[in-house]
């Protein structure tokens, strides 16, 4: 079974994550209910004219898959795997809009046409001519997760050797509202604003020096709180550590109910541990979880924990494993276990 | 790259145990399986969805309405189902069922299902109501395109590995793709794998726009084709490893014995006139199960019955199989496209080929494509089948295909 490395993390977020080489330095205090990303310069990647007809996840996905190649130094992924929560949704709203509005008379192909959850995963492999494995999973929050494991199977089952792994969430126009309309009538819904992101990396079976590995991913439709303190045990087990191991823990926490399964985790596993948050900074969507893997990454690489996103003072002198953890609303749980 | 796997020996035989599929021609695997030895259609008028373009266009309806289907389901009334959801729920309780599974915790099992429009069905009823009406309110959470899955998930008391794909109209291939690789590499025991998509005006008139439907009954890989007809449906297969299906004393219904994706990167919704996705897909399928074109019996092909996919199919099938064609069908004439469904709805085609030897007939054929002079199967016929290609092609240039064996 061959390990996987990480040769390349790139994230397009609601913070200066792109186009800068600092890691987190000038945050961005978010007020807003709703964030868009910090969009790169566009122009830099795609044609103008392939640019207007595509909608922000598209072209952040595209830009952002550009740049984890350039920066894998690979002209060809084996794969291209894609994950999105809510896929094309401003092309989707654009759409039945004008089903709606027009009584679906005078409707045109494009918003349609580029209203699949595939959409992304398409563009990229035909801007890059990429006849190869192309696949895109779509399951809520562990929608990114689900391309992660697709990813390690190719390359531990050596079907494949790089591949081009993303998350991607745009915010659209109509649908995030509704569904923050419900968490408003919560009594106590998600605290941190909603946005959007591209995340993408290069995974590759080639060790590169100081490469960081993708030590393992597991994904838990349903569990209970104590269930997963279990689950997560056997998970640390089976990669031959225990709880000691972990220097770091990355977690999702977004303010609502839910967060008791982070604090349960933490108070039962690991009080004396690192502890990372980032919503606050990256807001809430489904893939937000990809920008903790690439926050993660860097945090490894960088051996830096930025003080934005530390919540305890415990500090390591060295900084091996990294644990994170995400769910959603209770459900789809996930460990990402990182290492150096 | 995949013939470059080592230890091919150690790794587990995939094989299916269990079918369920609702579709326009039944709502279980006996009914589809009557409909097709009958050569029975069921591609008519639409009645369950109010759309302008009744008259215009034909689909391939499931019977059974939302309300049929919850009281079969016994959901209580303040549930939150979308048509998709429902149909996945029945067709994934048919294959459990088949499958003689009644407690899915004794092994490591999972789900993988896929959707194109997941809970589109019910957002575009109730979309200009979300914020006014609390009956509507509960339909914002089952719009994305994973809640399907966990609706199947939950009634099926799977709580460990669940996830969705959505590669247009090859999702179900790649959903059964990864099934059989999870297995392989020993991260799952069973894996109940499918797909489904329901009617909506999304789709319909996603497609109409396009141009792409046919006003009539479709006629696929015929010359004067006019378009597609969409379909809806739902359908799954329990995979599992050949030694626990066999510890079980289960009876082994087919082998997964090759697979492939593909993508075309050729254009976001036009196939390529070379079939090039297509080709790889087929010829890579054929790799892994170590087969040769000759040793398919069956090819269950995509053969939507649009111009631009049965051209480019039959481009891609000559390619692989030179002069020498296999018996080859297109199923879409009894069910209509069932998009993201389809390719499990077909892989349950497949493995009743395999299951009756019998190729079942491409209804509507008259006249063969000027370019390639391919010719259908258009008779049932029985012969010996004893590994079938089913095609599945999608927008984005997605292309998948899945090769069932008998032994």
């Amino acid at each position: 079974m061959r390990d996987c490395y990480i040769h390349s993390a790139v994230s397009i977020s609601a913070q200066n994550t792109f186009s800068t080489e600092d890691f987190l330095l000038d945050v961005i205090v978010h007020n807003a209910k709703k964030i868009q990303a910090v969009y790169p310069n566009y122009k830099d990647f795609i044609s103008p004219i392939a640019a207007r007809r595509m909608q922000t996840g598209v072209k952040m996905g595209v830009v952002a898959a550009n740049k984890a190649l350039q920066v894998a130094k690979l002209n060809e992924p084996d794969a291209i795997i894609t994950g999105t929560g809510m896929g094309c949704i401003a092309d989707t709203e654009k759409f039945l809009n004008s089903i709606i509005d027009n009584n679906e008379t005078y409707l045109t192909p494009t918003s349609f046409i580029q209203s699949t959850h595939n959409t992304i995963g398409a563009q990229i492999a035909l801007g890059l001519k990429c006849n190869n494995y192309n696949n895109t999973y779509t399951h809520g929050s562990l929608s990114f997760e689900s391309a992660l494991i697709d990813a390690q199977l190719l390359l531990q089952q050596q079907e494949a050797k790089h591949v081009l792994v993303g998350g991607i969430d745009e915010l659209g126009v109509e649908f995030v509202d509704y569904v923050q309309m419900i968490e408003a009538n919560e009594s106590k819904g998600i605290c941190v604003p909603f946005s959007e992101g591209a995340a993408f990396t290069v995974l590759s079976s080639e060790k590169k020096e100081n490469a960081i590995k993708l030590q393992d991913i597991i994904t838990i439709s349903e569990a209970s709180k104590e269930e997963l303190i279990l689950k997560l045990e056997d998970f640390l087990t089976l990669n031959n550590m225990d709880t000691k191991a972990i220097d770091a823990i990355i977690l999702g926490n977004n303010g609502d109910v839910y967060d008791i399964y982070y604090e349960h985790i933490v108070t039962s596993l690991f009080s004396n541990v690192a502890r990372i948050e980032y919503k606050h900074l990256s807001g809430e969507f489904y893939t937000a979880s990809a920008f903790a893997f690439w926050l993660g990454t860097n945090v490894l690489q960088k051996q830096y924990i930025p003080k934005e996103v530390l919540k305890n003072s415990i500090q390591n002198k060295s900084i091996k494993t990294l644990l994170l953890y995400n769910q959603f609303k209770g459900k789809d749980h996930s460990f990402i276990l990182l290492k150096i | 790259m995949q013939n470059e796997q080592i230890n091919k020996n150690d790794t587990p035989r995939v094989v299916v145990t269990g079918m369920g599929i609702i579709s326009a021609i039944g709502n279980s695997v006996e009914a589809n399986k009557k409909a097709l030895l009958a050569s029975k259609s069921s591609i008519g008028s639409i009645s369950k969805i109010n759309t302008i373009h009744t008259e215009q266009i034909k689909v391939g309806e499931v019977v059974l309405s939302n309300d049929e289907l919850i009281s079969q389901l016994q959901l209580p009334d303040n549930n939150n189902f979308t048509r998709t959801a429902l149909l996945g729920v029945f067709a994934a309780k048919e294959a459990l069922k088949n499958a003689d599974i009644t407690d899915v915790n004794c092994y490591k099992t999972g789900i993988i299902s896929s959707t194109t429009v997941g809970g589109m069905d019910k957002t575009e009823e109730h979309l200009k109501q979300f914020d006014t009406s609390s009956e509507s309110q509960k339909y914002i959470s089952s719009h994305h395109a994973g809640d399907s899955t966990k609706k199947i998930a939950k009634h099926l008391k799977i709580n460990e590995f669940s996830t969705t794909m959505s590669t247009a109209c090859s999702s179900a291939t790649n959903a059964i793709m990864l099934g059989a690789r999870l297995i392989k590499a020993g991260k799952l025991e069973r894996v109940i794998v499918g797909g489904t998509d329901a009617l909506s005006k999304f789709t319909i008139n996603g497609f109409k726009t396009l141009m792409i439907l046919s006003e009539d009954v479709c006629q696929p890989f015929d010359e004067y084709r006019k378009g597609l007809n969409l379909g809806e449906g739902a359908a799954y297969l329990v995979l599992e490893s050949e030694k626990i299906a066999k510890k079980e004393g289960k009876s082994i219904m087919a082998y997964i014995s090759g697979y492939a994706n593909a993508n075309d990167a050729f254009h976001q919704t036009a196939s390529s006139e070379n079939g090039q996705g297509a080709y790889l897909a087929m010829q890579k399928a054929l790799d892994l199960a170590q087969l040769d074109p000759k040793d398919i019996d069956y090819i269950n092909a995509h053969g939507t019955a649009t111009p631009n996919n049965d051209l480019s199919e039959s481009v891609a099938i000559k390619r692989v199989f030179g002069n020498d064609i296999p018996d080859f069908s297109s199923t879409k004439g009894y069910t209509g496209h069932t998009l993201a469904a389809s390719g499990a709805v077909e892989a349950v085609y497949s493995v009743l080929a395999l299951q009756e030897q019998t190729v079942f007939p491409n209804l509507n054929f008259k006249s063969k494509i000027n370019e390639t002079g391919l010719i259908p199967n258009t008779e049932i016929k029985k012969k010996t089948i004893n590994h079938v290609l089913s095609n599945s092609f999608g927008f984005g240039g997605n292309c998948s295909a899945l090769i069932l064996s008998k032994e």
